[in-house]
């Protein structure tokens, strides 16, 4: 029973909450201008769903190019960081620095540099994707229990050995945690790049639908796009479900 | 379980050559805390030493010295006649925490050492099922058979601490260091854990240094027990435990074991 109820749970609120909309709507009268209905947003959907599909490729592209390098970097970089304290106090200010700065700020520079369109997002999305991953990296490797370093050294074992044997596995609850979070901000920063310089994508879609006062397909694109970060999100909490099983065993083992 | 050629008291009188040698050594932590004073030791090979005293009285600081996790802030640590300068390999430890890796299973905790350990670390890859084997041997001894594919998290307290033993010993190390290995565990569990302890140490030889607060412990497990200081820690007393082995929880209940625990408990209250 209360395991049925976990699994419904989510497609109950989520039901309820477009039902709530629905009915807000309708008895509080909302144009379609300011706020459209949740059918009429289902219906543009349908109507418009060749150039919702385009844009939503290449958006997900965008996305996916820039979260791919932000992994990438982002793991490098904090098993620097989290390796060396050295590297890590010297980076620290610059880190904290750039990523204090708000990426649609960043966009105008970046269209300077490549023009307008795909370079721009997918650099927007990585640069706002890649700090939590290196942050969660680091803070995995800076964690390790001195016990568990010494075993290793007093086998004589070399630095890179106890990054690999003890320190990346370690570091893997860590590093799977920040990709749930560094994709949804991926789709964040390649939607307000494509928003500010593009003439593709569902940022670029929606900045033109609302010039043309086309409000139920504004809301279409924001739909769309949650919907690709939900599916994104669940797909890597799947991977970090099977790969760092250890590190959740509390809801797996009685004992 | 006994070997009767082991019952009587193994290498008579003829001097063990030695192993490791502590010429008055002082060790100091980065904080400025003076954590050993003049401390001065030999130990022979396949010797069984315990050390013993009051907490905070740099115990485990003489293991860090000694495997060369920490320098010396004077005097010279020796291990077969060459000073330590750098982490030596020939080490085994374990903790009170049993340190074991909640990613593999208990056969892979145990194997961990050979995948970093000179000779077998190449071979690792070619003989993998003949260390497996091995691993197997030893879960065995320590009464671990049949949870090879258990991972650490699915054990009882006392169950990690032998595999953890078990992984300090896989790479037959010369020199076993084990920092209160016991001391989280029940008093059931950490006396079954002494026979375990013995009877590995009966099989494979190494020279052990045992860093513990329980007097039984000591006790019941060493050859030496070394009596230490509060801090700065500094040798206050040193006695030869002369009990045959295999010894048995029967033995710790003998009036000159009691009498032995007693004579260390005064020495440890005094100073």
């Amino acid at each position: 029973m209360s395991f049925l109820n976990q699994k419904a749970l989510p497609w109950v609120i989520t039901i309820g909450f477009f039902a709530v909309w629905e009915l807000a709507c309708i008895v509080f009268h909302i144009d379609r201008f300011i706020l459209p209905r949740p059918s009429e947003i289902a219906v543009e959907m349908v109507d418009k769903w060749n150039a919702l599909l385009i844009n939503s490729l290449q958006t997900f592209y965008t996305t996916m190019a820039g979260f791919a390098v932000a992994v990438v970097v982002g793991l490098f970089l904090g098993m620097l960081v989290g390796a060396s304290p050295t590297v890590y106090r010297g980076l620290y200010p610059i880190m904290v620095g750039l990523n204090s700065i708000p990426k649609v700020a960043i966009v105008p520079i970046l269209v300077i540099w490549f023009g307008i369109g795909t370079i721009p997002a997918i650099l927007t999305a990585f640069s706002i994707a890649f700090f939590p991953i290196m942050v969660n990296v680091a803070t995995g490797l800076a964690t390790i229990e001195p016990e568990l370093q010494d075993v290793l050294r007093a086998l004589g074992a070399s630095k890179w050995q106890i990054l690999r044997k003890v320190g990346l596995p370690r570091a893997m609850p860590f590093f799977f945690a920040s990709l749930k979070v560094a994709i949804t901000l991926a789709f964040i920063g390649a939607v307000v790049a494509e928003t500010v310089a593009s003439d593709v994508g569902i940022g670029y879609l929606m900045m033109s639908a609302s010039a043309r006062f086309d409000v139920p397909l504004v809301f279409a694109g924001l739909l769309v796009i949650a919907l690709m970060g939900v599916v994104m999100y669940e797909a890597f909490a799947m991977v970090e479900r099977r790969v760092t099983f250890w590190a959740t065993r509390s809801s797996q083992s009685a004992s | 379980m006994s070997k009767p050629a082991l019952i009587a008291k193994a290498a008579p009188e003829a001097p063990r050559p030695l192993l490791a040698k502590l010429d008055r050594v002082s060790m100091q932590y980065a904080s400025g805390t003076l954590a050993l004073s003049e401390t001065s030791l030999d130990l022979a090979q396949g010797e069984f030493i315990a050390i013993v005293g009051p907490s905070g009285c740099g115990k485990s600081s003489l293991l860090k010295l000694i495997s060369g996790l920490h320098p010396a802030a004077s005097g010279t640590v020796t291990v077969d006649g060459q000073p330590v300068t750098k982490p030596i390999d020939i080490c085994g430890m374990a903790f009170q925490n049993s340190t074991l890796l909640p990613w593999r299973t208990t056969l892979d905790n145990v194997l961990l050492p050979l995948e970093i350990v000179a000779p077998h670390a190449r071979q690792m890859r070619r003989n993998r099922s003949e260390y497996e084997d091995r691993a197997r041997a030893i879960l065995k001894i320590v009464g671990l058979e049949g949870f090879e594919r258990k991972y650490p998290w699915e054990l009882s307290g006392g169950m990690q601490q032998r595999a953890s033993l078990c992984r300090a010993l896989i790479h037959d190390p010369r020199l076993l260091l084990l920092d209160e290995p016991f001391g989280a565990l029940d008093a059931f569990t950490r006396e079954d854990l002494w026979e375990v302890l013995q009877q590995l140490w009966l099989d494979k030889r190494p020279t052990v240094i045992l860093v513990t607060h329980d007097l039984r412990e000591a006790a019941y497990l060493a050859d030496t027990i070394y009596v230490f200081s509060p801090r700065p820690g500094r040798i206050v007393a040193q006695t030869s435990v002369d009990f045959p082995r295999p010894r048995t929880i029967d033995t710790t209940y003998r009036a000159d074991f009691v009498d032995l625990v007693h004579t260390l408990r005064t020495k440890i209250a005094r100073h």
